[in-house]
């Protein structure tokens, strides 16, 4: 799996994708820009990125699931439209029918096909065999544990004998041993070319894992999803994840995710933009305000400094749970981000320092003083004779510059930190803001 | 059917150990053979019974037999109505929900139709559709038969569609898509992902329609329509004769030949169906208790049913898939737009404009019989609203308040729970329409009697569901709420408070929504009714309708029925509705 593959036509192209939704007042929510992506025979490429960037949409655009806004989907160089492209999913949750077999499941996509019986069970029991899952043959999913329904998942998948094999979030429904073991199982199988796909796409949030697995990392910015950066692994399978190399590559991606975004320095030639024509909101990480309480703790304990990468190594987490925390910290003035070391600053150490009722008043000023939102909320309130307003006037606000989903997360995010801040505090069964008067 | 539909997909073509090992090597194989092969004769003879009295001339004035022998064949008459209704009843119900699910501009009309539809009493279809089959067959029993079907239909097949509707919209997403990526077709999206994933809730509905057959079956064997008198003979009008000719041994006989039928179908066909559809439930883990029913077991030995299954059942439906996965193959072709209409739109104006004209037609001939109503008939129709608004809101009222405590007692202590339920279950099953003539035997005598009898009725017919959902919200109370509740030693009033009521809550509204529909649909029984050879009735919206509809006066029928199903939707909207999303919101147990 070396770069000089990538001389071949790619199997699939997608040229300027873009998704929105168009509004009723004319304007678009913008969820994924224009974006190039391009899948080359012989290559495993993982999109990375943290979750609800549009990964798996983009993933969902690919395959034909979704149709796409803008832009274009070819396969070997035709219209997806036009094609009947032979792919195979993995899904997050399985999505595995509980009242088949484990070889009814593997055999329904066959007998779509109109594939008589005899030949159906010959392949399904193949395929069954190679993901090592003979003997379960005639159980039900529910009989399974998590690991042995996605290899259900993955023989589904294989049993069509995909060009391209594309996995959502594959592993990220199970325990990190099984997840290990089926990252290891799935390489070998490709390794070894037991199976006749041509190309893997994986969606992915775990860094390790699509260090471990791809040889062309793409990590996606997000709001909206556009591409940040783009890596290609040349490290020798079995990669370990202890080798100097692998530990470089993590902590490189690391800097990428945690660089502000100005999307476009490392690949200029498909870089997305930002293409929402409004006013600039700052989007709120969702955090509450007690994890962002716990990193400053264990970073003034580690002596105000430490590498994200070790950080969350040491703390077994996924970017996931690291990153918002971070930006959080950023946003409120108390940490930096440099050459991808945390460093707390004066306010973030006086935070840590401090007991719940102060913790409380420097979140308030850091807050009003760094969240535009959260001051916005504060004025319309103290404007109103009565220091009440409902949640859904913030919501209306949101939703100019987000999708109806992200709208109401900022907003939930924005009413857990108003009310650890004590700037306003909320009813839920009315679903009022009161003015918390000081 | 659905049964077959399923299973047979299976490659392997039995579920393996329940029945090929055991039963090929049964010693007792032959003789359950043997039982299967006497009953399908007994079958037969039924069969040809029947068809012998369907196709037999009309009697419009049938002498109801009241000797009890007639019982069997009587049993045997109205199960079969109840059953063909229910065929019927689930194949609508499958092919207008799946309708309504498809297509998003059959969805704006179809669903707040069913809303309408299941407000409108079984009586008020009574004169269209007896008038109609009796045109239709005017020398055949069958066309009476059929009017009879059809009115039994229009009680158990809206919630079926409705049932079948919200399932199919609630497929989880990545199962929808993995059918999509995977190319089903229509057929085996149906056979392995819709109707598997919707099971559930049809085999409960299920029951409670067919519940509700057994409900109103007297009013559908026998009644009279201006001066034209239809009776059928059955189980239901058996009991009416016994009952309007106060003939107390026939009626108590009556009364236990359809308690023991009902008991028989419930441990017959109930029971078991719902074990194996514990297969469909949408779950990650398998559930801790497994129980095996008797009758799978007993099918499952008998080598003939086997072999029937195996060499007919099965290879008809693998060849009914491939011959759909031909199309399959040709529909992958569009598969990258697999939600796109065909736009075909001269269909949708042809149906569109057809639907509309019938409509206007409709409304205008509605308006004109309406129109000669003067305006005393109208005060009287709302004034009978209000009564039977009291009545079944009272009735709601009493049911709540004795359910809700015996209910969370049942639900909180599970030793008690195991001797109750099947005990509550089958007094539940019994149809209260058949426990009122004797009810009304002690009952008439007194002042106001008519009045507790038909609160009562109201009550007997609809309390069971509000019961089955405060035990079920009783049990789902998690246990670590309980134990806190204890060690903070709430008394009793706090536990109520603030454990049992608020974690009831969601389980109570909906109880309390399906027992005012019913309550409301079984006024037209519980007000009215012929009794010792004359009528007893007491003012209301249901006595209304079933008085109209007895005397021909269509225009108040008519009448009657729009304010009723207007009443009706109203309250859903205005009050359940709101409960119902509060519960879902505010009184959601959480994990």
């Amino acid at each position: 799996m070396t770069t000089s593959t990538i001389a071949v036509e790619p199997i699939i192209e997608a040229r300027r994708l873009e998704k929105y939704y168009p509004q009723p007042d004319g304007s678009r929510i913008q969820v994924i820009a224009p974006t190039d992506i391009a899948i080359f025979p012989g290559q495993i490429i993982a999109l990375l990125g943290p979750s609800g960037c549009g990964k798996s949409t983009m993933l969902r655009m690919l395959t034909g699931l979704s149709p796409v806004s803008a832009g274009s989907v070819l396969w070997h160089g035709h219209p997806l439209s036009d094609e009947s492209p032979n792919v195979g999913i993995v899904f997050q949750s399985f999505a595995l029918f509980p009242w088949l077999t484990v070889l009814e499941n593997v055999e329904a996509p066959l007998e779509a096909r109109g594939m008589p019986r005899l030949e159906r069970d010959k392949r399904a029991l193949r395929i069954i065999d190679a993901v090592g899952l003979d003997g379960f043959e005639s159980a039900y999913p529910k009989e399974l544990s998590g690991g042995m329904k996605q290899r259900v998942g993955v023989a589904r998948a294989l049993v069509v004998e995909p060009e391209v094999l594309f996995m959502d979030e594959p592993f990220s429904a199970l325990d990190v041993l099984t997840a290990e073991t089926l990252r290891g199982e799935l390489l070998e199988l490709w390794l070894d070319k037991k199976i006749p796909t041509r190309a893997i796409f994986i969606v992915t949030h775990n860094i390790e894992e699509a260090v471990e697995l791809a040889d062309r990392i793409i990590v996606l910015g997000r709001n909206p999803a556009h591409i940040h950066a783009n890596f290609t692994v040349d490290i020798a399978h079995p990669r370990d994840h202890k080798m100097p190399e692998f530990v470089e590559l993590v902590d490189a991606i690391y800097r990428a995710l945690t660089k502000p975004d100005h999307a476009g320095e490392l690949i200029p030639a498909s870089e997305g933009t930002h293409a929402t024509g409004k006013k600039h909101i700052i989007m709120l990480p969702h955090t509450r305000p007690g994890g962002v309480a716990g990193l400053m703790e264990i970073l003034a304990d580690q002596g105000g400094k430490a590498d994200l990468h070790q950080l969350a190594r040491d703390l077994s987490l996924e970017v996931d749970a690291l990153l918002p925390a971070v930006d959080t910290a950023v946003l409120l003035g108390m940490l930096k981000v440099e050459e991808g070391d945390a460093i707390i600053t004066p306010e973030g150490q006086e935070f840590a320092a401090a007991d719940i009722q102060q913790r409380k008043a420097i979140f308030r000023k850091a807050a009003l003083a760094n969240v535009p939102l959260l001051r916005q909320m504060e004025q319309a309130l103290k404007a109103k004779a009565n220091r009440t307003l409902p949640a859904e006037f913030f919501h209306d606000l949101l939703d100019e510059h987000f999708s109806e989903e992200e709208a109401h997360r900022q907003l939930e995010t924005a009413l857990q930190w108003g009310r650890y801040a004590e700037i306003f505090d909320y009813d839920a069964s009315t679903g009022k803001l009161i003015l918390t008067e000081s | 059917m659905p049964r077959n539909a399923i299973a047979a997909q299976s490659p392997a073509p039995l579920p393996p150990g329940l029945v090929r090992a055991r039963g090929a090597h049964s010693r007792w194989a032959f003789l359950i053979d043997l039982g299967v092969l006497i009953f399908v004769f007994a079958a037969i003879y039924g069969v040809y019974s029947i068809g012998r009295s369907w196709l037999g001339p009309a009697v419009p004035g049938a002498k109801i037999s009241q000797r009890p022998s007639i019982l069997p064949l009587y049993a045997l008459y109205s199960l079969v109505r109840i059953s063909v209704a229910y065929a019927f009843s689930l194949a609508f119900a499958l092919g207008y929900g799946y309708v309504a699910a498809s297509s998003r501009r059959a969805e704006i009309i179809l669903v707040p139709l069913l809303d309408i539809l299941q407000s409108i009493p079984v009586l008020s279809f009574l004169p269209g559709v007896m008038v109609a089959m009796v045109a239709l067959f005017p020398n055949r029993q069958v066309g009476l038969e059929i009017g009879s079907i059809l009115l039994i239909f229009t009680g158990q097949v809206w919630n079926i569609a409705f049932s079948f509707y919200s399932s199919l919209k609630t497929v989880p997403r990545e199962l929808r898509e993995a059918a999509i990526i995977y190319r089903f077709g229509r057929w085996q999206k149906f056979a392995q992902l819709d109707l598997p994933f919707s099971t559930i809730g049809l085999v409960w509905n299920s029951m409670m329609s067919v519940a509700g057959g057994w409900f109103f079956l007297m009013a559908c064997e026998m009644f009279v329509l201006g001066d034209r008198d239809f009776r059928l003979p059955g189980l239901g009008s058996y009991l009416q004769t016994a009952a309007s000719h106060g003939d107390t041994r026939a009626l108590l006989w009556g009364v236990g030949t359809m308690i023991g039928v009902i008991v028989l179908l419930d441990q017959v066909i109930w029971r078991p169906v719902i074990l194996w559809a514990d297969k469909f439930k949408f779950e990650q883990v398998e559930s801790g208790d497994k129980s095996r029913h008797s009758i799978l077991t007993f099918l499952g030995k008998a080598s003939f049913v086997i072999r029937a299954y195996r060499f007919l059942v099965l290879p008809f439906f693998s060849r009914l898939t491939l011959v759909f996965a031909g199309g399959a193959r040709r529909a992958a072709r569009t598969f990258s737009h697999p939600k796109a209409e065909q736009s075909r739109p001269w269909i949708g104006w042809i149906l569109g404009s057809t639907v509309l004209v019938g409509l206007g037609f409709a409304i205008f001939h509605a308006g004109s019989e309406i129109a000669g109503l003067h305006r005393e008939d109208y005060s009287a129709l709302l004034r009978s609203a209000a009564l039977t608004f009291l009545r079944v809101n009272a009735a709601l009222l009493i049911g709540a308040l004795w359910t809700v405590p015996v209910g969370v007692a049942i639900g909180f202590n599970p030793r008690f729970a195991r001797i109750a339920q099947p005990l509550v279950q089958i007094a539940a099953s019994i149809p209260a329409t058949a426990l009122f003539p004797v009810i009304l035997l002690f009952l008439i005598r007194m002042r106001g009697g008519l009045e507790i009898a038909a609160m009562g009725l109201m009550l007997l017919g609809t309390q069971w569901y509000i019961l089955f959902n405060v035990i079920a919200g009783a049990m789902a109370i998690p246990t670590d709420l309980k134990e806190a509740s204890r060690i903070y030693r709430f008394g009793r009033w706090a536990r109520w408070r603030y454990l049992i009521l608020p974690g009831i809550f969601p389980y109570l509204v909906t109880g309390l929504l399906t027992a005012s529909g019913g309550a409301w649909n079984a006024s037209i029984v519980a007000e009215y009714f012929h009794f010792q050879g004359r009528i007893v009735s007491t003012a209301g919206l249901g006595s209304t309708i079933s008085r109209a509809s007895d005397s021909g006066r269509f225009d108040i029928l008519l009448a009657a029925t729009l304010i009723m199903a207007t009443v009706v939707v109203l309250i859903n909207r205005l009050l359940w509705r709101r409960l119902y999303r509060l519960a879902s919101t505010r009184f959601k147990l959480e994990s």
